[in-house]
């Protein structure tokens, strides 16, 4: 095979090989400014988790502050994922449908239908529409705080920003991304048993009692419960990415982004880990 | 006048009459990146004391507050505030010590999402529980009218001028009654009336509250009204220190040079 382009014609060593060299360094120093960023950034994160986590067991506790991030998270959120539950619903429904009735198990559509929604789609719908609209504004906010110096008087009033930012927001996640995940999968058996009633007569007390024939709480609370830590990697991310940024509009707009993608990829991230976690403890 | 070398001649020298200084940095350094923005300063202020850091833009005198409040931490050299020393300390800690300092920002800073009354209110709210709705009210409005604003009370920040950004984030600095004032160009960007008030504003203050006040600025007018005492930065480094007068008599050339252009 024909090294061309690798080996220097002759009469011109010297320069190609000045020119790789530069090519070999510039690669190399990229790859270490990425390698360095990469574990500067994970340990910042460190770092601010756990002055995070120092605020929010010591006392004085911002009650009103958590109150307000609750509805700010919780009831403002409820609508956004009420309609994407209910979307979910009608999608998985037809799918469903299709499927089973090909492979003649219809009378596992009500089973399926549980299942897919309240193990699978509910959760991981739940977290990602949090992460977009929450991770987003939670980020902006707190960037444009920063960039107008804000959390520094803040800090220069004797305040910990940890405490009164930081800690509540993440607290108010945790705590409302599982019962936001109810309502989805509310919404979304709701809207399910709906589409197939109109093709096919169904009772919801029938649809209920068949789909959740057998079922044991080990099958369905780990699930709903796991995204508490949705939650809390969308708090986290986005308080992070908010109360790091520098750099005017530019870096507020960064922050916003920063923190739903960044939260969107952790989260998956992490339920792959859930996933076998429960698999494993809850069988 | 006062060189540099004399100056440091002299705050060596034990405190006259064993009196601790409010505020004293040491021999302070500071780096960002490469980049070197203080270089060894050494600076005291004691109780009814004004002392005015002169400089031109990106010399460091943001920085230098923001080291003494704690926002940032030096690379060497230490400060101490009423004799103790805050360079490293945590940050539950340096609240104790921050809720002796008020801060106005160049920008202000104030909270967006509150309105006049809530900004002034919000250092209260957290430090001095102690205090009824009412009484919190009352010393929320005391304090705006010092600073000419208590028609303002129920505005948002957006609503109201830079100059009277600048008054309610100076009633904010004082709502806990701090012993020390830290004022970041208080007259940047306002028009000559408005820098005047804010000037007359800081005095008053001043004379009836004998706060330490360092104050930053790159007006040399204003330096002159509000502050007893100069210090001039350049390329990290306090140049000079002391009266106007010392300055106007300095032979150092770029003390000749910021003196001609200001």
């Amino acid at each position: 095979m024909s090294d061309r382009g690798l080996t220097p014609a002759a009469g011109h060593t010297a320069p190609l090989a000045v020119r790789r060299t530069g090519l070999e360094f510039a690669v190399a120093s990229s790859g270490a400014r990425l390698f360095n960023g990469f574990f500067e950034w994970f340990g910042s994160l460190g770092i601010f988790s756990w002055g995070v986590l120092r605020a929010a067991v010591t006392p004085p506790y911002e009650w009103r502050e958590l109150i307000r991030q609750l509805d700010e998270v919780g009831s403002k959120s409820f609508p956004l994922v009420a309609m994407a539950g209910a979307a979910i619903g009608v999608v998985i429904s037809l799918e469903a449908r299709y499927s089973l009735t090909r492979f003649g198990a219809k009378s596992m559509f009500p089973a399926t239908l549980v299942y897919s929604v309240v193990q699978v789609m509910g959760p991981v719908i739940t977290g990602l529409v949090v992460s977009g609209r929450v991770g987003a504004g939670m980020g902006a906010e707190l960037a444009s705080m920063k960039v107008t110096e804000q959390i520094d008087a803040i800090e220069a009033s004797a305040i910990n920003p940890y405490r009164l930012l930081a800690a509540p927001r993440i607290l108010a996640c945790i705590l409302m991304l599982p019962l936001l995940t109810l309502a989805t999968d509310a919404c979304a058996l709701l809207t399910g048993w709906f589409a197939q009633s109109l093709v096919e007569p169904l009772s919801f007390h029938q649809f209920i009692t068949s789909g959740f024939n057998g079922a044991t709480f080990n099958a369905f609370l780990p699930q709903t419960f796991k995204t508490a830590v949705y939650g809390f990697i969308i708090g986290l991310i986005a308080c992070f990415e908010g109360m790091r940024t520098r750099g005017g509009a530019a870096g507020v707009g960064r922050a916003a982004t920063n923190s739903v993608v960044l939260a969107s990829l952790f989260l998956i991230l992490a339920d792959v880990v859930l996933v076998k976690f429960i698999l494993v403890f809850f069988p | 006048m006062a060189t540099t070398y004399d100056i440091a001649i002299q705050q060596d020298a034990p405190e006259q009459g064993g009196l601790v200084p409010f505020v004293a940095v040491e021999n302070v350094y500071k780096s960002f990146a490469e980049h070197r923005v203080l270089n060894g300063v050494t600076l005291r202020v004691n109780q009814g004391e004004t002392l005015a850091v002169l400089g031109r833009s990106g010399t460091g005198k943001s920085v230098l507050l923001r080291l003494i409040i704690g926002l940032n931490t030096p690379d060497s050299g230490s400060i101490h505030i009423h004799g103790q020393d805050i360079t490293g300390l945590a940050l539950d800690r340096m609240g104790a010590i921050r809720k002796k300092m008020g801060f106005l920002f160049q920008h202000a800073a104030l909270y967006d999402s509150l309105t006049v009354g809530g900004n002034v209110a919000f250092p209260l709210e957290h430090h001095r529980r102690d205090l009824s709705g009412p009484e919190r009210s009352d010393r929320v409005r005391q304090l705006l009218a010092e600073v000419g604003m208590e028609g303002d009370i129920g505005k948002m920040p957006s609503d109201i001028s830079g100059g009277m950004q600048k008054r309610v984030g100076l009633a904010r600095a004082l709502a806990l009654e701090p012993e020390i004032l830290l004022l970041d160009e208080p007259t940047a960007g306002l028009d000559p009336i408005s820098s005047g008030e804010i000037d007359e504003l800081i005095l008053k203050l001043q004379r009836e509250r004998q706060m330490a006040s360092i104050v930053v600025t790159h007006d040399l007018h204003s330096a002159r009204t509000i502050a007893g005492r100069l210090a001039l930065l350049n390329e990290g480094n306090v140049v000079i220190e002391g009266t106007f007068e010392d300055l106007q008599q300095s032979d150092i050339s770029f003390v000749r040079e910021f003196l001609k252009q200001s």
